[in-house]
C-alpha cells in the first residue's frame, strides 16, 4: 500500500535554533502513527510542515501524494489538522463554529453536514452555546468533529488529549480506531504512554531528531534493554529514592524509572545486570522481578543516549 | 496581609523594564510620540497661515491696480498663483480648493479712484475653515485705508486723507458666518473613521493570533485575499452606520449645510473606509498583540489628525508638512467632505481628492498581501 505521508530529511530552523533536524516519516493508509517526544522536541513544528503551515528549510516529500512545499495549498483541503491549542472561536457558538468551518471548506450540503455532526456529538440541544463555555473534553470533541467535517483523508492531531478527562480520552481513541478502520490515516502526537500503545506505529523525537520509529514491540525489542521491577517491601519513599540513586551509580544499570512504589531498572548488558540483581537480593530486603521493558523505560533510555551522543 | 517586600517589588519592576525594552514598539511609542508631537506642534502648526494661494482677476490693468495687487501681496498673507482673465475661471479655482482667495479689480478702477469715487475691490474667500482665513481678511480690511496712499500724492494729495480711497468688499464663501462647527463637524466624520476603522480591522486579525485561532484559519484553504476582504467588508457596513449617525448629528445638532450630493459623499466614504481598513489589515499582519495593534493605530492616527488640516489650517503648515499630509487619506477626505457638504461640489471637483485615497488603499492592500503569507514562519 502507498504511503500517505512520505517525507525525508525535514528540517526547520528558527534563527540559530534547529527545531526539527532531518526527520523522515512514512505512514501508510489506514495507519495510526503515534508521535512522541518531550515538550519542545519539535512535534508541532513537524506537523506544521506536513500541512503546509511552515516551509521546511530542508527536506522533501509528499503528503497524500502532493508535494509538501509546492502543493501546500492543495494539501490543506485534504487534511484535517487539530491544533495543539483549542483554535475554534470561543466567542462563536458551537453551531456557528461548525458552520464556519463547513463554509470555508465548501462542504457539500452544508446544513445537513453540520446537523449530522451536532447530532453525532450529542450537542444538538446545546448548539447555541458559546464554544468558549465548553469543558476541556467537549472542546476536544468539538475540535475533532470540526476537522472531520470536510471528510479529510489524513488527520494530523497535535496533542489532542492533553488536559482531557479519561472518559473523553477513551471515546476519542475509539473514534480514531473506527476512522482508521475505514481507511483514514492518522498522525497523533501525545505524551501519554498508554495512548502510544494504542497506535500502530510510533515515532519518537527528542531535540528535533527522530530517535526511533516502528511498532511498540519493535521499539522495545530494538532497544536491547533488560528490565526488572525492583521493590522494597515495607520500605519508605525515602528509602526508595535512596535506592534509585544507588542503582543509578551501578555501571551495569542504564536507566532507573520510578513507577509508583517500585522502580524500573534497566540495563543493556543482561549478564552484568543479573550480577547486580544477585548481589542486591542477597544483601537485603529487595525483590527483583524480570519484566518486558515498558515504552517509558525505552524512551528514557533513548533520550539519555541522545544526550550522551551530543556531549 | 503580608509586608511589602522591596526585593519582590524590585524584581517585578526589573522584569517590567526588561519586557518593555524587548517590546520594541512600546519603546518606539514612548520615545517617538513625544518627539513627533514636539516636531508637529513646534514647527508644523501655524494658526496664522500666510502666503495663501490667491487668484487675481485684474479687469483694470492700470498702474493703480498693479499697485493695489502689490499692496495685497505685501500684507504677507497672499501669494498670487493665478491671474485668469475671466471671473468664472477664478471661481472654479476656488471651488476646487486650488486657491483660498479670489481678488477682483473692477474695470475703470483707476479712473474711479482718481475721481475719488471709492471703487470697490471684491475679495471672495474660501471660509470653509474660518481660522485659515480670519487673519488674512483682517489684513485686507486694514488695506483699504493704507494702500495706495502714497500713489495719491502730488496732484491727488487732497484725496489721500480719510475716508479710505478704496472699499474692500469681502465675501466669505461656503461658511459666511464663519461658524467653526461647519468646518469641524464634517471633519470629525473623517477623523472618527480614521480611528475606529483602522483599529477595528487591526484587532480583527491580532485577536485571531492571540487566541490561537489564526493557525486553524491558516490551515484552511482560505487565501490571504479572501481573508482580507472577508474581514474588511463587514466593517465597511459598520463605517456606513457610523457615518450616518455622524451626519445625522451634524444636521440635527449643528445645522451643518449639506449642499452637495449625499450619494457622491457616500461613494467617496466607501473608498475612504476601504483604504482605512486595508491599512488596519496591514497593521494586523505586523502587530503581534492587540496592544501593539492599538499603538500602531495611534501612530497613524496622530499625524493624520495633526497634518490633515483637521486641527490646524493645512495652508499654515510648511511645505514639508503639507507634503507629508498629502499621504494621509484623512487629508483628502476632509477636502471631499467639506467640498461636498459646504461648497456643493460635484464629481469633477471631487475627483482630484479621490485618487490619492485609492492609491493609498492599493498600496496598503498590497503590503498586507505581501506580509500575510509569512505569518506563521
Ligand atoms: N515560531 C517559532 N519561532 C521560534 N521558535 C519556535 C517557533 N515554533 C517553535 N519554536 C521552537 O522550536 C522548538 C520545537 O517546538 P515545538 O515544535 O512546538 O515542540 P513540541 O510540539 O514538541 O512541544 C521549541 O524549542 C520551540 O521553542
Ligand atoms: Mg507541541
Amino acid at each position: 500500500m502507498e504511503s500517505v505521508i512520505d517525507v525525508r530529511g525535514l528540517t526547520k530552523r528558527f534563527g540559530a535554533r534547529t527545531a526539527v533536524d532531518g526527520v523522515s516519516i512514512a505512514v501508510r493508509e489506514g495507519e495510526i502513527l503515534g508521535f512522541l517526544g518531550p515538550n519542545g522536541s519539535g512535534k508541532t513544528t513537524t506537523i506544521r510542515m506536513l500541512c503546509g503551515l511552515l516551509r521546511p528549510d530542508a527536506g522533501e516529500g509528499t503528503c497524500l501524494g502532493l508535494d509538501i512545499v509546492r502543493d501546500a495549498y492543495r494539501i490543506k483541503r485534504e487534511v484535517g489538522y487539530m491544533t495543539q491549542r483549542f483554535s475554534l472561536y470561543e466567542d462563536l457558538s458551537i453551531e456557528e463554529n461548525l458552520d464556519f468551518v463547513a463554509r470555508v471548506y465548501a462542504v457539500p450540503r452544508r446544513r445537513e453536514a453540520v446537523d449530522a455532526t451536532l447530532a453525532q456529538l450529542g450537542l444538538g440541544a446545546r448548539r447555541r452555546q458559546l464554544a468558549g463555555a465548553l469543558s476541556g473534553g467537549w472542546k476536544q470533541r468539538l475540535a475533532l468533529a470540526a476537522c472531520l467535517l470536510h471528510s479529510p483523508r489524513l488527520l494530523l492531531l497535535d496533542e489532542p488529549t492533553a488536559g482531557v478527562d479519561p472518559g473523553a480520552r477513551r471515546d476519542f481513541w475509539a473514534k480514531i480506531h473506527a476512522l482508521a478502520a475505514e481507511g483514514m490515516t492518522v498522525l497523533v502526537s501525545t505524551h501519554y504512554m498508554d495512548e502510544a500503545e494504542r497506535c500502530h506505529k510510533l515515532a519518537y523525537i527528542a531535540s528535533g531528531k527522530l530517535l526511533v520509529t516502528g511498532s511498540a514491540q519493535e521499539v522495545v525489542a530494538h532497544s536491547g534493554l533488560t528490565t526488572y521491577v525492583v521493590g522494597v517491601p515495607g520500605g519508605s519513599e525515602r528509602a526508595l529514592a535512596g535506592l534509585a540513586r544507588a542503582l543509578e551509580a551501578e555501571p551495569a544499570v542504564t536507566v532507573v524509572v520510578p513507577f509508583g512504589t517500585t522502580l524500573h531498572v534497566s540495563g543493556i548488558d543482561a549478564a552484568a545486570l543479573e550480577r547486580v540483581r544477585e548481589r542486591r537480593v542477597r544483601d537485603g530486603g529487595q525483590r527483583w522481578t524480570r519484566i518486558e521493558p515498558s515504552l517509558d523505560d525505552v524512551f528514557v533510555r533513548l533520550v539519555q543516549q541522545a544526550k550522551d551522543a551530543d556531549a | 496581609m503580608s509586608a511589602f517586600s522591596l526585593a519582590r517589588f524590585l524584581a517585578i519592576a526589573r522584569k517590567e523594564f526588561v519586557q518593555m525594552r524587548r517590546e520594541r514598539l512600546t519603546f518606539a511609542m514612548i520615545v517617538g510620540v513625544p518627539i513627533l508631537q514636539l516636531v508637529l506642534f513646534g514647527y508644523a502648526i501655524n494658526t496664522d497661515p500666510r502666503n495663501l494661494p490667491t487668484a487675481v482677476v485684474d479687469h483694470d490693468r492700470s498702474a493703480f491696480s498693479r499697485s493695489l495687487v502689490q499692496a495685497v501681496v505685501n500684507t504677507g498673507y497672499f501669494r498670487i498663483v493665478a491671474a485668469p482673465d475671466a471671473e468664472g475661471d477664478a471661481e472654479r479655482l476656488l471651488e476646487r480648493g486650488d486657491v483660498q482667495f479670489v481678488v477682483v479689480v473692477p474695470p475703470g478702477f483707476a479712473r474711479a479712484l482718481q475721481r475719488g469715487e471709492r471703487p470697490a475691490v471684491l475679495v471672495a474667500a474660501d471660509a470653509t475653515d474660518p481660522s485659515a482665513t480670519g487673519n488674512a481678511i483682517a489684513a485686507l480690511a486694514a488695506l483699504g485705508g493704507a494702500a495706495l496712499r502714497h500713489d495719491l500724492d502730488g496732484a491727488l494729495a487732497p484725496l489721500a486723507p480719510a475716508p479710505a480711497p478704496i472699499e474692500v468688499r469681502v465675501h466669505r464663501r461656503y461658511n459666511p458666518e464663519g461658524v467653526t462647527q461647519f468646518n469641524i463637524v464634517p471633519g470629525l466624520l473623517g477623523v472618527i473613521m480614521t480611528m475606529t476603522m483602522v483599529m477595528m480591522t487591526a484587532f480583527a486579525m491580532t485577536r485571531e493570533r492571540e487566541r490561537g485561532t489564526f493557525e486553524s484559519l491558516l490551515a484552511t484553504p482560505a487565501t490571504p485575499f479572501e481573508v482580507m476582504t472577508g474581514k474588511i467588508v463587514p466593517y465597511i457596513a459598520v463605517g456606513f452606520v457610523q457615518a450616518t449617525i455622524i451626519l445625522g448629528a451634524a444636521k440635527a445638532l449643528f445645522a451643518v449645510p449639506m449642499l452637495g450630493s449625499l450619494a457622491l459623499l457616500f461613494g467617496c466614504l466607501a473608498l475612504y473606509i476601504a483604504a482605512l481598513l486595508a491599512l488596519g489589515f496591514t497593521i494586523s499582519t505586523v502587530a503581534r498583540s492587540q496592544l501593539q495593534a492599538m499603538q500602531m493605530t495611534f501612530f497613524f492616527f496622530l499625524p493624520s489628525m495633526l497634518l490633515s488640516g483637521f486641527m490646524f489650517p493645512y495652508r499654515g503648515m510648511p511645505g514639508w508638512a503639507q507634503a507629508l499630509g498629502e499621504v494621509f487619506p484623512l487629508t483628502h477626505f476632509l477636502r471631499i467632505v467639506r467640498g461636498v457638504l459646504l461648497k456643493g461640489n460635484g464629481a469633477a471637483e471631487t475627483w482630484p481628492h479621490v485618487w490619492p485615497i485609492a492609491a493609498f488603499m492599493l498600496v496598503a492592500g498590497a503590503v498586507a498581501m505581501l506580509r500575510y503569507r509569512r505569518t506563521l514562519d
